[in-house]
């Protein structure tokens, strides 16, 4: 099987064309989806870039002055609106680390023999195919909560005042309910990537007496590189567009405390009907995406490189 | 690091040692297992608790499970999970019939500009929802398609196609090319390649990613709140609306949200595997 696999790279493939009827070509094959994807992604995406720069109401419909740059301005030059980009990027990074560090360890322990090894894998995945906005509701409530939530339970038995978690910390706990979602898919992808290590390689290296340490660090972390590097990717896209979360926590505050760009665009579109402004904080969005997305890219790149030079 | 079965001259203290390092180290991969698990397990207990047993300080452990929440929350649930049912499987047929030709068509003639397709339908996942909703729902209000199915499914149909599209192609790109070559001999068409030879060898690759789409669609939250409100409302708005009972229904609330998760966490477990390699988007096997 697999030694067949290099085939159709190598073959050079010229279609045979009988000509009888009509032919489905290879193009006509892939133009539906193409299509499709740019009709519901591209063009509105250019309409969103369009009526950012205009002052949009749906209150107000038909007074639309074109105002060019006036919402980014206004966007970029409120303090309030900076702290809302902040709170996208804590939040998603905060994340991000905080399930690379559990999902690393974890994926180290599950990648040993023991009894249950295989249940307990299957089950982890769990929190992640649980629904995101059931996370945020049952966490607020039954968790969370200071008056009757589970925390607050094991901080009294421990003798502390029960913490109004949400409250009180609002970014953290919404990071640790989104750390909670997000830790089984960095866990499993690494393991896997664990799994596809080859035992001689190992064996290898401890032969020539290599110290676990340095194991670690140069066989296993080079070869971990490109699990890591997906698990970074999928996260930081999905991260930045956190929202059922939110909505079902903490709506956005105390204040603006847990308001990140997805959240913010939600209130300016649906319940102020600001069509101009929701605009341009979606293209901001857009473009903080594709920025960390290429950026941490390179940066796993050049790491992944320099390992491997090293 | 905690790779341990060590071939080195293991006197009988090094092997003890190792022993109970390897006790210590399962017992904290339990440990930690079970931690995530925790709220997953107070949920489904709270289901069968009554609403006194589910709020009650200190909680609650051994009780008589109850079936009265299930059945109240069964009248809302219905209409809900019908919206959700029809909203992921249209959408999942949907990206399959766009998807599943053009997979095809990238897996067996792989030229440089298929490589370019490929990466940029990947790079549509770079796009947030809120980077397009906008337009979108001013769209649908023209066109009456607010709150309805037919709406989700168009957008749930976007958010599965490329991974439709990616995750097919790595399995059809794993078909040996010398099948299609005798095929292509014995002067098969395009279509007679596709339906005769690519579908019937990726049905496992076509489970997979059908219960991917189907989970995504499922759970998903953001266009089910903007673009839906009573009709076509699917679970998740279902759910959002006990985000204001404040704990007054938590027995209740509990099973809903059991209900709700339920299913995707039994086919999820089924598949776990065959899941990883799809979150991933095959790039880690």
């Amino acid at each position: 099987m697999t030694t067949v696999q290099t085939l159709p790279t190598t073959t050079t493939r010229v279609p045979p064309a009988p000509k009888r009827g009509i032919r489905l070509t290879p193009a006509a094959l892939i133009w539906p989806a193409m299509l499709y994807l740019i009709l519901t992604t591209q063009v509105p995406f250019f309409m969103t870039v369009y009526y950012s720069f205009f002052r949009y109401n749906l209150v107000d419909p038909t007074s639309r002055p074109f105002i060019g740059f006036g919402n980014y301005v206004t966007l970029l030059s409120d303090p309030q609106n900076l702290r809302i980009l902040l709170n996208t990027v804590v939040l998603a990074g905060g994340t991000l680390i905080l399930t690379l560090i559990i999902g690393a360890a974890l994926a180290l322990l599950l990648n040993r023999e023991f009894l249950g090894r295989a249940l307990l894998r299957t089950l982890l995945i769990s929190s992640f195919l649980v629904m995101p906005i059931v996370t945020a509701v049952i966490w607020k409530n039954m968790l969370l909560s200071p008056t009757s939530g589970f925390f607050a339970w094991v901080s009294q038995n421990f003798g502390q005042a029960p913490v109004d978690w949400l409250g009180q910390f609002p970014m953290f706990s919404v990071i640790l309910m989104i750390t909670w979602e997000w830790t089984p898919f960095a866990a499993l992808i690494l393991l896997t990537g664990l799994q596809s290590l080859p035992d001689d390689q190992i064996e290898a290296a401890r032969l020539d007496g290599a110290s676990p340490w340095q194991e670690f660090q140069h066989i296993v972390l080079p070869h971990w590189m490109q699990a890591i590097q997906v698990v970074v990717l999928m996260e930081t896209i999905a991260l930045l567009q956190v929202y059922g979360e939110i909505y079902g926590s903490t709506s956005g505050g105390p204040g603006i405390a847990t308001t990140n760009l997805p959240y913010f665009i939600y209130q300016k579109a649906f319940a102020e009907y600001n069509i101009g402004l929701a605009s341009a904080a979606g293209v901001l969005t857009v473009i903080l995406t594709n920025i960390l997305a290429v950026y941490l890219l390179r940066l796993i790149n050049r790491t992944t490189a320099s390992n491997r030079g090293g | 690091m905690t790779t341990v079965p060590t071939s080195g001259p293991a006197s009988r203290t090094v092997g003890d040692r190792h022993r109970l390092r390897n006790i210590l180290l399962t017992l904290l991969t339990y440990l930690l297992a079970l931690a995530f698990l925790f709220p997953l397990i107070w949920m489904i207990m709270a289901a069968f608790k009554t609403e006194a047993q589910a709020f009650a300080t200190p909680p609650v452990f051994f009780f008589t499970p109850i079936w009265d929440n299930f059945q109240r929350a069964l009248p809302s649930y219905l209409p809900a999970l019908t919206n959700s049912l029809v909203a992921a499987v249209g959408s999942t047929l949907l990206a399959f019939v766009l998807g599943l030709p053009a997979a095809f068509a990238l897996a067996v003639y792989p030229t440089r500009r298929a490589q370019g397709v490929l990466t940029w339908m990947l790079s549509t996942k770079f796009m947030p929802a809120v980077g397009v909703i906008v337009p979108l729902f001013l769209l649908f209000r023209n066109l009456g398609l607010l709150d309805t199915r037919l709406g989700l499914i168009l957008m749930y149909t976007t958010m599965n196609l490329p991974l439709v599209v990616w995750m097919m192609h790595s399995y059809m790109s794993e078909i040996p090319f010398a099948i299609y070559e005798a095929a292509k001999v014995d002067g098969a068409s395009v279509a007679q390649e596709f339906f005769g030879i690519a579908l019937p060898l990726s049905m496992p690759g076509i489970a997979a990613t059908a219960l991917l789409a189907l989970i995504f669609a499922w759970n998903e939250v953001f266009f089910a709140l903007n673009l839906t409100s009573a009709d076509a409302a699917p679970l998740s708005v279902f759910i959002g609306e006990f985000k204001t009972s404040q704990g007054l229904f938590w027995a209740q609330l509990s099973a809903a949200a059991t209900l709700v998760v339920l299913p995707v966490l039994i086919f999820g477990w089924i598949a776990q595997r065959q899941l990883v390699r799809g979150l991933s988007f095959g790039a880690v096997k």
